[in-house]
């Protein structure tokens, strides 16, 4: 048995998304700015996959704007209100601790460039409240930065008040939505987002695809200039099979959400229930506000790179927080940001799921995760030093 | 593949693992906030090495590492086993990632670390200098080949 459960790194191409993209290679090839016929009904396709997006975050299509992916939609909202903030005199940007690299990265660079950047604790739940948000926007501070929904801990985070916290003080609030849409409910009107991020291979759609929300009358800046595609605000050539793709995967993902929903969350909880019967185990991340398909755990006395191989080794895909699969020697920012000491933190389990997951799998996972656990244990000096009492246990 | 054939093969299936009640010596590095741990039993009879066991907490390269090492100086004598460097553990595996390479000094120390125990146990006195730390701890470490 193959167990494919690392979807918060990426989800396959549903079959559905993969049917509408299949025409655009070679039957609808147009050039969506061509005025003659192929180009014309190319772009007719590009409107609608337009609208269906637009629908699916209660937007207006003209809010929607196609990038590369996530990180480019992050990027260039980031950029553009730093831009906006120069020009305006305010340079102070407000984010969290545990935000993809993709927005932490862009804040880095932007501090060199002179802003101010205050990021927010997420406590030991993984969870920034709305208050702390209002506390820390000052008179300078142009834009409030927070993730929808983390990526390794699952834990979502409450937009719809950081949204009107936003809004009474007058600050543009962007979040990165790239684990959320498409799982669970995203409503930007309802929920005061100015802008939003997203990715299609996160939802059964295609890789190498995103969109960028803006809302209308906020000040858009273009990181690739040339010609006049997304209103002048993304130059290049629309990539016509990945944005239909994209657009069918997270109309069938909107239009499946609540039966996904249970489904998913049912077998989340099993999997926790069951691997959390492992002695030293904990959960990482607030239980209750949760995506649907995340666990995110750590067992103490081991490391998560061996775990993750050893579990590969049994056909079990995932994922860890560990240093050594992040390609450096630190762990996951995420585990430091919610409080775990290093060593508990090189120790962690990520398994994210979808609706294609069954619970056949789960079970195959309750039975092979401990197994591996306790013989990496039987391996550790770390897991002896804490049987023999000559280390003290972090994890009861 | 981030590994190679030899590595993966050593970390599914590490040799001389586990613990040693009856070590002549006993070495440990690293530590548990860098992510890896290694801990080296030896038994000695007649300055030779005629067992060796092995604990590891750590990624799939600190327990390939460590198994290897354990075969190249299984059988030898003190002597020849001091001279294991972290480039020949490395060359033996077919190389390892540029940020892995620290699992390779570490393996180098705890075999040093074990036998400097054999000799402090039995009031052998040594030259300090072969024993020279490379500070393995947080670092990423570079190695000509």
């Amino acid at each position: 048995m193959i167990v494919y459960a690392d979807n918060a790194a990426t989800t396959r191409l549903s079959p559905v998304a993969k049917k509408a993209m299949m025409p655009y290679f070679d039957e609808i090839y147009g050039n969506p700015s061509s005025l003659h016929t192929h180009g014309q009904v190319a772009a007719q396709d590009l409107k609608k996959a337009r609208d269906t997006i637009a629908r699916c975050l209660n937007a207006d299509p003209r809010e929607i704007y196609f990038t590369s992916g996530g990180s480019e939609a992050d990027n260039q909202a980031l950029y553009s209100a730093a831009t906006y903030g120069e020009k305006i005199g305010k340079k102070h940007i407000i984010s969290t601790k545990f935000e993809h690299h993709a927005v932490l990265h862009v804040l880095k660079k932007l501090e060199k460039e002179g802003f101010e950047v205050t990021l927010l604790d997420v406590h030991k739940n993984g969870i920034v409240t709305a208050d702390e948000v209002k506390k820390a926007i000052r008179d300078d501070t142009v834009i409030v930065s927070v993730m929808y929904a983390n990526n390794e801990i699952g834990t979502i985070q409450p937009i719809s008040d950081i949204g009107a916290v936003c809004h009474q003080k007058g600050v543009i609030f962007h979040t990165d939505a790239v684990q959320a849409v498409g799982h669970i409910n995203v409503d930007v009107k309802a929920q005061g987002i100015d802008m939003l991020s997203l990715s299609g291979h996160k939802f059964h759609g295609p890789k190498g695809i995103g969109a960028l929300y803006c809302r209308k009358g906020m000040q858009l800046r273009s990181l690739i200039d040339g010609g006049f595609q997304e209103r002048g605000k993304r130059a290049g050539t629309e990539n016509m099979p990945a944005i239909m793709g994209m657009a069918a995967a997270l109309r069938e993902a909107c239009d499946d959400m609540e039966k996904n929903s249970a489904h998913v969350t049912k077998l989340r909880d099993k999997l926790i229930d069951g691997l959390l019967k492992i002695p030293n185990s904990i959960l990482n991340g607030d239980r209750k506000s949760r995506l649907p398909g995340n666990v995110n755990m750590c067992f103490e006395g081991i490391e998560g790179e061996s775990l993750l191989l050893f579990l590969n080794e049994r056909g079990i895909e995932v994922s860890s927080g560990s240093a050594c699969t992040s390609g450096s020697l630190d762990p996951s920012h995420v585990l430091l940001a919610i409080g775990l000491p290093h060593d508990i933190a090189h120790g962690s389990l990520r398994v994210s799921l979808c609706e294609y997951n069954t619970e056949e799998e789960i079970d195959f996972m309750i039975k092979e995760v401990p197994t591996v656990v306790a013989y990496l244990r039987d391996m550790s000096p770390v897991w002896d030093e804490l049987q023999k009492g000559e280390r003290t246990h972090v994890i009861q | 593949m981030l590994y190679s054939e030899k590595v993966m093969e050593h970390f599914t299936n590490p040799r001389n693992v586990g613990k040693m009640d009856d070590a002549d010596g006993v070495g440990e590095v690293g530590n548990a906030v860098c992510g890896d741990i290694m801990r080296m039993y030896i038994k000695v009879k007649g300055g030779i090495i005629t067992d060796v066991k092995f604990n590891t907490f750590g990624c799939g390269s600190a327990i390939a590492t460590s198994s290897i090492a354990t075969e190249m100086i299984k059988g030898r004598s003190l002597d020849d086993a001091l001279m294991l460097t972290n480039k020949a553990v490395v060359e033996a595996l077919d190389g390892l990632p540029t940020h892995k390479i620290h699992c390779s000094v570490l393996a180098e120390e705890a075999v040093k670390a074990a036998i400097r125990d054999y000799y402090d146990r039995n009031g052998i006195a040594y030259d300090t200098k072969r024993f020279a730390s490379k500070d393995a701890g947080c670092h990423i470490h570079d190695i000509d080949l």
